[in-house]
C-alpha cells in the first residue's frame, strides 16, 4: 500500500489556468510607480481589441484595483463550480477585496501564501487570451507565488526614471532573468515626463524587451473610479499602444 | 446513503464544488495509475465546508473517470492564537455574522478582517490549527 499526503490547491491550480492563453504579471519591487492603474488600463485596452481577458488583483493586504475600476464590492462573486469573476468594463475581474472588504488585512507571509494558492484553486476564468495579475511592489510572497504557481507567464516590470525605482528595478530583473526566457519579459516606462532613457537602458541591459513610455497624466487620478473616463485619459492612450504591442 | 436529489443541483453550484476536484486532481497526481482509493481529507471549522455537497462532489467526480473511492472526512476545530500578547481562543466562542461566515467560507485569512484578539484587540493572530482542506491521506495499492 502506498500512502500521501498533501495541500490539494496546488493539484488544481494548472487545471483553472489551462485555457487561460497568456499571463501577464505586472510588477515591479519599487511601490508606487503605477502598476495597478496600469493593470487595470492594460486590461481594459486589451479587452477593447476584442481580446479575452482577466484581471487578478494580488495584492493580497492592500487590492486597490477594485477602487480603479469602480467595482461593486457589495455582492460576493456568483458560484458555478467555483467563483466566477464578474465581468467590469468587459473584464473578469477577480480580488480578495470582494471578502475582505475595505477593512484591513494584515497578513504574515504563509497566510499570503494560502490566499494566493486558495484564490488560484477556486477562480473559474474559463478562456481567456490574457490574464492580468496586479502585484505589490518589492519581492515576497505574492510575486513569489507567481512565478512559482503559474506554469508559463510573461512578466510585465514597470519602472519610472528616477535613480531610486532604477535600482530597485534591476534586483527584480536579476531575478525574473534567472528564471524566464528574456524575450518574455518587458519593461514598461511610467510616468514618463521628458525623453529620458534611463529605462529603456536599463532593458536593453538586462536583454529584455522595451515596449515604451506611458507619459505622466495629471488627470488620470479624477478618472479612477469610472471606466468610461479612464478610457478617454491620455494614460489609456498610452497604455492602449502598449496593449498593441502585446497583442 | 446520500441520495442525488439532495446534492446534485447544489453541489454543481458551489464552489466546494471545486475544492473536490481539487483533492481528485490531487489523487490523480499522486497516484495515476490506481483504480481503487481511500481518501481522507481534513476539514478545517473555519473554512466551514458543507461535508454533504465535497462528499458527493467527489464521489461524482471519482465515479466519472472510473475510480473507486472511498472519502473519510475529519472535522477539525479551529484554535487561534494571538501572536501578540500569546492568548489561546476557539472560533466555537466568537460569533460573526451570515455576510461575514461567507466572506470566511471563500478565503478563510479574511478573518483577519472581521476578528481582533480577545485579550489585546490585535489583529496579529494566527489560525494554528482547523483552516481549511487539507489531504490527510491518500492510499491506495
Ligand atoms: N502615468 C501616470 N500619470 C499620472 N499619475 C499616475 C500615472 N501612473 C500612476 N499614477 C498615479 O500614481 C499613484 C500610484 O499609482 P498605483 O497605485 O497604480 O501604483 P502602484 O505601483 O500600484 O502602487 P503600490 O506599489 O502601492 O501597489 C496613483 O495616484 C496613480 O494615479
Ligand atoms: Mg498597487
Ligand atoms: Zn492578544
Amino acid at each position: 500500500m502506498m500512502v500521501a499526503q498533501g495541500d490539494p490547491r496546488l493539484a488544481v491550480i494548472g487545471r483553472r489556468l489551462a485555457r487561460v492563453a497568456r499571463v501577464v504579471p505586472v510588477m515591479s519591487s519599487k511601490g508606487g510607480v503605477g502598476k495597478t492603474l496600469l493593470s487595470c488600463l492594460l486590461a481594459l485596452a486589451l479587452s477593447e481589441r476584442g481580446a479575452r481577458v482577466g484581471l487578478l488583483d494580488l495584492d493580497v493586504t492592500n487590492p486597490t484595483a477594485h477602487v480603479v475600476l469602480g467595482a461593486d464590492l457589495s455582492k460576493f462573486p456568483e458560484e458555478d463550480r467555483g467563483v466566477v469573476p464578474p465581468l467590469i468594463g468587459g473584464v473578469k475581474f477577480m480580488s480578495v477585496a470582494y471578502y475582505s472588504g475595505e477593512n484591513p488585512l494584515p497578513l504574515r507571509g504563509w497566510e499570503i501564501d494560502n490566499v494566493v494558492r486558495e484564490v488560484l484553486a477556486v477562480t473559474i476564468w474559463g478562456d481567456l487570451d490574457f490574464l492580468v495579475i496586479d502585484t505589490p511592489p518589492g519581492i515576497g510572497d505574492e510575486v513569489l507565488d507567481v512565478l512559482s504557481y503559474f506554469p508559463k507567464h510573461e512578466p510585465l516590470v514597470v519602472a519610472t526614471p528616477s535613480p531610486l525605482t532604477v535600482t530597485s528595478v534591476r534586483r527584480l530583473l536579476k531575478l525574473l532573468t534567472e528564471a524566464v526566457k528574456g524575450e518574455l519579459i518587458r519593461v514598461v516606462e511610467n510616468m514618463a515626463r521628458d525623453n529620458s532613457s534611463i529605462i529603456a537602458d536599463l532593458a536593453r541591459k538586462f536583454r529584455v524587451g522595451f515596449l515604451g513610455k506611458v507619459r505622466f497624466d495629471e488627470g488620470v487620478d479624477r478618472a479612477v473610479g469610472d471606466i468610461d473616463a479612464l478610457r478617454e485619459s491620455r494614460m489609456y492612450r498610452d497604455v492602449s499602444m502598449i496593449a498593441e504591442k502585446l497583442l | 446513503m446520500r441520495g442525488d436529489a439532495k446534492y446534485s443541483g447544489v453541489a454543481r453550484v458551489v464552489h466546494e464544488w471545486a475544492l473536490a476536484e481539487a483533492i481528485a486532481d490531487y489523487v490523480f497526481k499522486t497516484a495515476p495509475s490506481a483504480k481503487r482509493v481511500r481518501v481522507t481529507v481534513r476539514l478545517g471549522e473555519l473554512q466551514a465546508v458543507d461535508e454533504g455537497i465535497l462528499e458527493f462532489a467527489l464521489r461524482e467526480i471519482m465515479k466519472s473517470e472510473g475510480i473507486e473511492c472511498e472519502v473519510v472526512l475529519k472535522r477539525e476545530d479551529c484554535v487561534l492564537k494571538c501572536r501578540k500578547c500569546g492568548y489561546e481562543w476557539l472560533l466555537k466562542e466568537v460569533e460573526f455574522g451570515e455576510e461575514v461566515r461567507e466572506a470566511i467560507h471563500f478565503v478563510p485569512e479574511v478573518v483577519h478582517s472581521y476578528l481582533k484578539c480577545p485579550k489585546c484587540g490585535s489583529r496579529d493572530f494566527e489560525v494554528i490549527k482547523g483552516r481549511g482542506v487539507w489531504v490527510e491521506e491518500v492510499s491506495w495499492e
